[in-house]
């Protein structure tokens, strides 16, 4: 075997561990102290005050809807991309990666300059139909939606090019329909790609900055989501309510990634 | 036995007149419009204006934007800053891969979910998590808030899944008994990892690195609280965007947006390109 030497396995190993504990480790684990460091005074005040909460109610509403909508969209494309011919299929499937590389700021001017009902591209004629996109729940949504776009599809075409379409084609020439195909065969075999796309989804989601701060507009109490509460009450020197609502945050996304370990090895055996 | 014969006429006539898997049928053709559709009303027609907006305030728009000096310091910082990052990234990230894959302690399955946070974790928290260690109150004595450090610790601290977790699949794949060969041949543990691991390592390093450059480039959600936003000291592109909107100059906006839209577009040509590289060579 070629094994590393002690002396430089050691030092590997101080190094990576040190790095990962001064740079996340240390610093996560001092806000749950901070969090804390009242008992659960700092939760129950934070939880008591209707911005937080209303703030906290609109993150889970906006992800959600942006989940379920990122949820069918991403299914349906991979399955189009994996198993359909079609002409700028290639373009399209880099198209899909666009969004992990773009800025939050740029997400949020883009739908901005489109759907502002001032000088939009769109926003104008929607309004007149009784639709507002900026400055209400449909932005955000889309906004949320936008910069989780690729997670669901990321992980789900591996899994469906990797099982390959024997099944499939067997089952239809058995005599089953599209639908009846989907349903018993391939979401079975792709059911923990699409969780695992899910909760990437849902945890990155939940913590949608700078693209929701544009076209939510900030309304305390209205279009307001718990990241952007974190940030107004740490500005307003509310620093324990802010580490408390980050707290939250940084729990609810914690217990996605834990989900997503857990449910690694059983997709592999 | 009827049943069998009755199925066994209907089922070779169904294979020889289903369509080849891969031609697009009329469900699969009108689920692939409405995709396309919602595509284009959510990311590429907004691009498109954020292009087209700065196009039409004219060239002479884009380059009163860029040649601002605020801009033109946002921009460098944030490009310099992004670099440093991913440098550190590539030797950290390949370090900590190599700690996960080949080293064996006490702890380390902890270790693999903490690499994670950063992804997981909103950015804003990050920031926060950021300032509890090295802000004013930090129990180290260190404060870089509202420094050039606060940009680089926030951009190392988001990026820092990147290489690791494009390093590590590479690494566990790698055939031992390559190495073992090197080591019998006579080289040393040192031209084993030069000459016969790290090259293996190269397009993964790469990819990583490309990743966590771009994310450094549009960083936004972790610096708000950590690097105080000074004009021309801590500001990055990203916050300048942010401004102009807030000012309601869109031309100089998109402006700006289209020079990191560029960068992040960049970025994804030369992922495919090494990933197409990687393709051929298997």
């Amino acid at each position: 075997m070629t094994e590393t030497p002690v002396l430089v396995r050691w030092l590997l190993r101080i190094l990576a561990v040190g790095y990962l504990v001064l740079l996340v480790a240390w610093p996560v684990s001092l806000v749950v102290l901070r969090t804390f460091e009242n008992g659960w005074t700092n939760l129950l005040t934070a939880f008591s005050d209707p911005v937080v909460t209303h703030a906290l109610q609109m993150t889970v509403k906006v992800a959600v809807v942006a989940v379920v909508i990122n949820l069918v969209f991403g299914v349906g494309i991979s399955l189009l991309l994996v198993r359909y011919e079609f002409p700028g299929k290639r373009m399209l499937s880099a198209l899909i990666d666009v969004p992990l590389s773009v800025s939050p700021v740029v997400v949020g001017l883009a739908l901005l300059l489109v759907y502002n009902s001032r000088d939009g591209w769109f926003g104008p004629a929607l309004q007149d139909n009784g639709l507002q996109v900026i400055f209400a729940s449909p932005g955000m949504i889309m906004a949320t939606a936008f910069v989780a776009l690729p997670l669901v599809i990321r992980e789900v075409v591996p899994v469906l090019e990797e099982i390959g379409d024997e099944q499939e084609q067997a089952a239809r020439s058995l005599g089953a329909n599209a639908v009846q195909t989907f349903r018993r065969i391939t979401l079975p075999s792709i059911k923990w790609a699409v969780v695992y796309g899910v909760v990437l989804s849902l945890a990155r989601s939940l913590g949608e900055f700078g693209a929701v701060k544009i076209v939510s507009g900030n309304v305390v109490e209205k279009t307001q989501t718990a990241t952007l509460v974190v940030e107004q009450k740490y500005q307003n020197f509310e620093q324990s309510t802010a580490y408390a609502t980050a707290f939250v945050l940084a729990f609810a996304s914690v217990i996605c990634i834990v989900i997503v370990s857990i449910l690694r090895p059983k997709e592999a055996s | 036995m009827t049943s069998i014969q009755t199925a066994l006429p209907g089922r070779s006539a169904r294979v020889r007149r289903s369509p080849r898997v891969g031609a697009l049928t009329g469900a699969s053709g009108l689920g692939l419009g409405v995709a396309l559709l919602w595509f284009s009303l959510l990311v590429l027609i907004p691009l498109a204006a954020v292009v087209a907006t700065a196009v039409a305030g004219g060239w002479e728009n884009f380059a009163s934007a860029l040649n601002n000096e605020q801009t033109m310091a946002a921009v460098r910082l944030t490009v310099t800053q992004s670099a440093v990052v991913t440098v550190v990234n590539v030797f950290m990230g390949t370090t900590i891969a190599w700690v996960l894959v080949r080293d064996r302690f006490w702890g380390k399955p902890v270790l693999d979910v903490v690499i994670d946070i950063p992804f997981a974790l909103p950015t804003i928290v990050a920031g926060l998590v950021l300032l509890a260690l090295y802000g004013y109150e930090s129990p180290l004595g260190i404060n870089v808030a509202n420094t050039e450090k606060a940009v680089f610790l926030a951009l190392a601290f988001v990026t820092l899944p990147f290489v690791v977790r494009t390093v590590q699949p590479v690494l566990e794949e790698l055939e031992r008994d390559v190495e073992e060969a090197a080591a019998s041949l006579g080289a040393s543990r040192l031209t084993t990892f030069r000459r016969v691991i790290l090259p293996s390592l190269v397009p993964a390093i790469a990819a990583g690195a490309a990743l966590s450059f771009a994310r450094g480039i549009s960083e936004y959600g972790s610096l708000v609280l950590l690097s105080g936003n000074l004009p021309l000291r801590t500001e990055v592109a990203s916050v300048r965007v942010l401004t102009y909107i807030e000012n309601g100059d869109a031309a100089s906006a998109a402006a700006v947006a289209t020079v990191m839209l560029a960068i992040a577009l960049a970025v994804i040509v030369l992922l495919d390109i090494i990933q197409r590289r990687v393709a051929r060579r298997d």
